[in-house]
């Protein structure tokens, strides 16, 4: 059962094969089964079985979509009505919000049966899953390496056939990355595309919100569900969205795909770089134009991002005064003494250093040689990224420069974690659509392609990853240790 | 690139965080390697490139000047550390 596709899952549920009651005590159970990967941080098993059974009402009567009674995990990120909403952090650990964000909404109206709440890097600032107050969440491909990161519990779950989708956000790599470690598909849709209203702000102008499932044909369904305008969102975009299951079948031939010199550097681990050469190759036997290009501010994306990002942060995690809401040190002696150590105290490490390089950044005398600086080096590269959309459709490369690293490998030096985002991070920084695609295997461990699109091209994306899921079946490997049936089957 | 322990002070004094002296030296040690590390933004010669501060050309929105939210004081101040008649209490400020 842990095996079917969300459209597959659809239509038991439809033809009363199975109900979503069942359905979700099936994936509650594997779940529970798979706590050592610790990809939770909340589990919700009550309130899910009585979702489950307002879907199977809704199925009876004939009102149900596509994704009713379908379960799915959010991260911890998205503000849900009555449930804790930690962001990973103790800070937010007694945190119960109260509202939900447009996303938790948008699919509890689809129906959607919601498991948990997924562990994340705290703030969604990390690239491992390190830095989860809640302790790291393991790959399932083998435990003693990372699952990537932020969405690093919702790319795990999802791989663990724990939960068939999950929401995830995406500040500099953050589903792409880990659904490439995870060896699932993960989107990241265009800037705006869906709703920031309630989900916690790390650098907004980056920040957006995607889909996490094994497949493209999944992840279509469940971005069909949360994107949209959005009036508590300033900046989301007021844009039809499309139907993006009815375009997945479009034949790939005449797309012109660029390949970037620059994504296949020294960086890159050869073994991964093999791997590229035989999608591309296959992308090439479908008809598509390959053509090389240039993305020439590549190598500077990352310290632009660094600087850009932690501004924004250090700006929006000013909120966490230790008075409205989350932490507060004991006995406080002045309102100083308050600010200063609920800060400390309820902040992890990696998300003070970026506070700290932010607030530096935006300081007096620094702010033209850094924030300026970013954002003029921001420009730039995004203007080498249209520049190559006036000849090519899509930008193929891989999603990192190497499978999962182990865990611990990469905590001692943040330049090298850095690093790893090297090849996701320019796309937040020009706001443009990208999707990771499993498509193939280094000792044991997954490997993603990333496809690159311009401004609202998702279907199209989501067209190529299901056009290249049909020929292979990368996407269909489950990690060795999460095989089993259980209790269902 | 080298951060002093006096700018750490002076920084997480603006960030609002408390720094004890001996984290500081790694905090300077840290922060002296990422902005040394940052600095290759300056290979590139910017001058007169526009910032680029939003992915989106887009200007503010408006609406029509109506309530759509409700009070829900109540609601908001149950997550919060200590609250008193509606008001969120903090340590005495004015003497």
């Amino acid at each position: 059962m842990q095996d079917l596709s969300v459209s597959q899952l659809a239509a038991g549920l439809d033809r009363g094969e199975f109900s979503s009651e069942e359905l979700t005590r099936h994936f509650l159970h594997r779940m529970q089964a798979h706590r050592e990967l610790n990809a939770f941080i909340t589990e919700m098993e009550e309130p899910a079985i009585l979702q489950a059974r307002r879907a199977d009402q809704r199925i009876k009567e004939k009102k149900h979509g596509p994704l009713t009674g379908i379960p799915l995990a959010h991260k911890d990120i998205f503000c849900m009505d009555g449930t804790k909403t930690s962001c990973g952090s103790r800070m937010l650990d007694n945190f119960v919000a109260p509202y939900d964000a447009t996303v938790v909404r948008k699919l509890e109206q689809a129906g959607c049966v919601v498991l948990g709440k997924t562990n994340m890097d705290e703030f969604a600032m990390g690239s491992s899953n390190e830095n989860s107050y809640f302790g790291p969440v393991k790959n399932p491909w083998n435990p003693g390496h990372v699952p990537g990161g932020s969405s690093g519990g919702s790319a795990a779950a999802v791989a663990a056939r724990l939960v068939p989708l999950a929401t995830g956000t995406d500040t500099g790599g953050s589903i792409r990355q880990p659904a490439a470690f995870c060896g699932i598909t993960g989107l990241k849709p265009t800037y705006g595309r869906v709703s920031r209203y309630g989900m916690i702000a790390y650098a907004s102008s980056l920040d957006q919100a995607g889909p996490l499932a094994k497949s493209a044909h999944d992840c279509a369904y469940l971005l069909q569900a949360m994107a949209g305008f959005d009036a508590r969102d300033s900046t989301c975009m007021d844009e039809p969205v499309p139907a993006y299951t009815q375009v997945l079948d479009e034949p790939l031939q005449g797309r012109v795909i660029g390949i970037p010199d620059e994504y296949f550097g020294t960086g890159l681990r050869p073994e991964v770089k093999d791997i590229m050469a035989r999608a591309i190759a296959w992308a090439e036997g479908q008809g598509c134009i390959v053509q090389p290009i240039r993305l020439p501010n590549t190598e500077l994306a990352i310290p632009a991002y660094y600087v850009i990002a932690t501004a924004e942060c250090s700006s929006n995690l000013s909120r966490f005064d230790g008075i409205r809401f989350g932490h507060r040190c004991q006995a406080p002696k002045d309102l100083h003494d308050l600010y200063r150590r609920s800060r400390s105290e309820g902040f992890g490490t990696e998300v003070k250093r970026r506070i700290m390089i932010g607030t530096y950044a935006l300081s007096t005398g620094y702010y033209d040689a850094y924030y300026l600086k970013a954002q003029q080096i921001r420009r730039l590269i995004s203007t080498d990224f249209s520049k190559a959309f006036e000849t090519v459709d899509f930008i193929l490369g891989p999603t990192a420069p190497e499978p999962a690293f182990k865990i611990g490998e990469k905590t001692d030096d943040p330049v090298t974690m850095y690093l790893s985002d090297i090849y996701t991070i320019s796309v937040n920084l020009a706001g443009l659509p990208a999707v990771s695609v499993p498509c193939g295997m280094h000792e044991g461990l997954p490997v993603g392609m990333q496809l690159i699109g311009n401004y609202l091209t998702e279907g199209r994306l989501l067209n190529f990853a299901h056009q290249y899921q049909l020929a292979t079946d990368w996407h269909r490997q489950c990690p060795p240790g999460c095989m089993q049936g259980s209790h269902g089957e | 690139m080298s951060i002093s322990l006096e700018e750490i002070l002076s920084i997480s004094h603006l960030a609002r965080l408390h720094i004890d002296e001996e984290q500081a030296g790694q905090y300077a040690a840290d922060l002296s390697k990422i902005l040394a590390w940052v600095q290759q933004m300056n290979q590139v010669d910017t001058r007169g490139v526009v910032p680029m501060a939003h992915p989106l050309d887009v200007v503010q929105r408006l609406r029509e000047d109506e309530v759509t939210e409700t009070d829900q004081r109540e609601k908001f101040q149950t997550v919060a550390p200590r609250t008193d008649r509606g008001l969120y209490l903090v340590p005495k400020v004015i003497e």
